[in-house]
């Protein structure tokens, strides 16, 4: 498994990384328990603009790194572009990404989706991404994947 | 510094002293040692040298008990399907194989289950052990095998082989041991032990990898896992790798040579690492509260941070590791080992394995204890967890 040069530049060099104090809408996804786990804080100015973002995360190279890049992507656009961006976007951008780690975009998309919602929320608007599975904390981001091989253990 | 090497449990490299013992057998000593005419004499005579060596290193009361295979997964393979399908031809029997064992006895266990047997999965206690008494309660009347490794891969502990054959036995079973990790790195012998089988693994000792060794009781049950022109006494058929069964006797001879002066020297290095993380960073511990540990095993539980990202900051810095994180994997769940023996599945992400071997110098253990508590500081800051897990950022 061999991560591409940008995936390790915002691995190593992670942009936007902090929260918000301040935020208008916050996102936080994923479980301590599989490893990964991500906050994303969102400032929104009038119209509809995110206008300043930054992301926490714990977890693998991969998940720093899809963090990072998604922030940059999310940045000057509307609330709209912001949760329409795909996982695939998000892993086309950073040079493509190993097959056991698209999971970790999902993350960093989601996290995205749910600060979006969440100020929207606020502002008693209608809410645009709908439900995200992994804000639950109880959910596990490989459960649609096939995991190989079973290990029954007494 | 560049090339920190930590990671001695996952390979070696070639010694020097056994690179240079193997080389007649590429280019002079080529023959093979099946063919009667003298260039073939020389190289079964190389072989037979080779094996002899390893028989006494082992304490094998025969030299036609070594085997030498291709690796140590085939080592293990050969010693569940091979004696099992001898002993229990049709099924039936049960076995039982620790829960932490290496994937090459863990996977053909699974085999084995889909093709007839009953297989136990004999959990380590929190403690990292295998326990004699858990073996014991394990025991059913149709037991026919047991494996237990010697000592573990990712913890490094070690397990008393000994009092597990002594069980085995009292009950009718074979016992047999995975001991790639401990050969060379901890005294070791057949017949003190008491095994019936044995596997071992030329890379692991600072011979080439493509060669392993099995040791196979005189007497016992096996179906050679590999048919063909009979070689190793009908046990594995195919040309031998002469260079490689001389490297290993060679590599295995200057392993015991060193041990005496080796392991106390790795021990201290081992223990200087481990009490250099866990004093310089909170929420660290060493993986298991073994009472028996191998000198070249540093198991380390950093929590709040992922096993791959310390991996990937520490590469950065020529420092190579593992870790039993799902992450590093490809498999998506942490360590079995590691959950086997209780730990938490989110305290298993940051799973950490530094392995000393043979050039590993005090240079390197202070050069790791420098650089990595700032690895884990700024990967615990950036965590949105780690303050409300731990209740600081540090």
């Amino acid at each position: 498994m061999l991560y591409s040069e940008k995936v390790m530049d915002h691995f190593n060099n992670p942009r936007n990384v902090g929260v918000i104090e301040d935020a208008d809408g916050v996102g936080e996804v994923g479980n301590p328990v599989c490893g990964d786990m991500m906050k994303i804080t969102i400032k929104v100015d009038d119209s509809d603009h995110i206008n300043d973002i930054k992301f926490q995360t714990l977890g693998c190279g991969a998940a720093i790194a899809t963090s990072s890049i998604v922030t940059e992507m999310a940045r000057g656009m509307t609330l709209d572009e912001a949760v329409a961006i795909s996982k695939q976007q998000v892993a086309d951008e950073l040079g493509g990404l190993p097959p056991a780690k698209m999971h970790c975009s999902v993350l960093a998309t989601d996290g995205l989706k749910v600060a979006v919602d969440d100020y929207l929320k606020k502002h008693d608007r209608e809410p645009i991404a709908g439900e995200i599975k992994s804000s639950d904390p109880n959910f596990d981001p490989h459960g649609d994947e096939d995991h190989g091989h079973d290990h029954d253990e007494a | 510094m560049d090339n920190v090497y930590f990671d001695y449990a996952a390979t070696t490299p070639v010694d020097e002293r056994v690179l240079e013992a193997m080389m007649p057998f590429f280019t002079e000593r080529w023959g093979n040692p099946s063919s009667l005419y003298a260039l073939g004499r020389d190289g079964y005579r190389g072989l037979e040298d080779a094996r002899e060596r390893v028989a006494t290193a082992i304490g094998a009361a025969n030299p036609s008990e070594v085997i030498f295979t291709g690796c140590g997964t085939e080592s293990d393979n050969a010693a569940l399907i091979g004696i099992l399908s001898r002993v229990a031809p049709d099924g039936g029997a049960h076995v039982i194989v620790s829960a932490y064992e290496h994937h090459a006895i863990l996977e053909p266990a699974h085999w084995l289950e889909k093709h007839g047997y009953e297989v136990t999965y004999l959990k380590p206690r929190v403690d990292g052990h295998i326990h004699a008494e858990d073996l014991q309660a394990a025991m059913r009347e149709n037991t026919k095998f047991v494996s237990v490794m010697h000592g573990n891969n990712e913890i490094g502990t070690i397990n008393d082989i000994k009092a597990f054959a002594e069980i085995a036995h009292a009950g009718g079973a074979l016992m047999h041991t995975d001991a790639a990790q401990t050969l060379g790195k901890l005294p070791f012998d057949v017949n003190e032990l008491g095994v019936d089988a044995a596997s071992f693994s030329g890379h692991k000792i600072y011979a080439p990898k493509g060669i392993g060794a099995f040791y196979l009781k005189r007497g016992t049950k096996f179906e050679p896992q590999l048919k063909g022109g009979g070689q190793e006494g009908k046990k594995r058929s195919g040309t031998q790798n002469t260079a490689g069964a001389v490297g290993f006797a060679t590599a295995l001879e200057i392993m015991l040579a060193e041990q005496a002066t080796e392991a106390p020297r790795l021990a201290a290095l081992r223990d200087k690492l481990l009490n250099g993380v866990t004093s310089a960073l909170e929420n660290t511990e060493v993986t298991t509260p073994a009472t028996n540990r191998m000198p070249n095993i540093a198991p380390l539980l950093i929590k709040g941070v992922e096993g791959e990202a310390m991996l990937l900051q520490l590469d950065n810095k020529g420092i190579a590791v593992s870790t039993g994180s799902a992450c590093s994997s490809g498999s998506l769940e942490p360590s079995h080992v590691l959950l086997s023996c209780g730990v938490p599945q989110e305290v298993a992400h940051g799973s950490l394995r530094l392995s000393l071997g043979r050039f590993t110098t005090a240079e390197h253990v202070d050069y790791f204890l420098e650089v990595f508590p700032p690895i884990v500081e700024r990967l615990r800051a950036m965590s949105p967890v780690y303050a409300r897990m731990f209740g600081s950022a540090s």
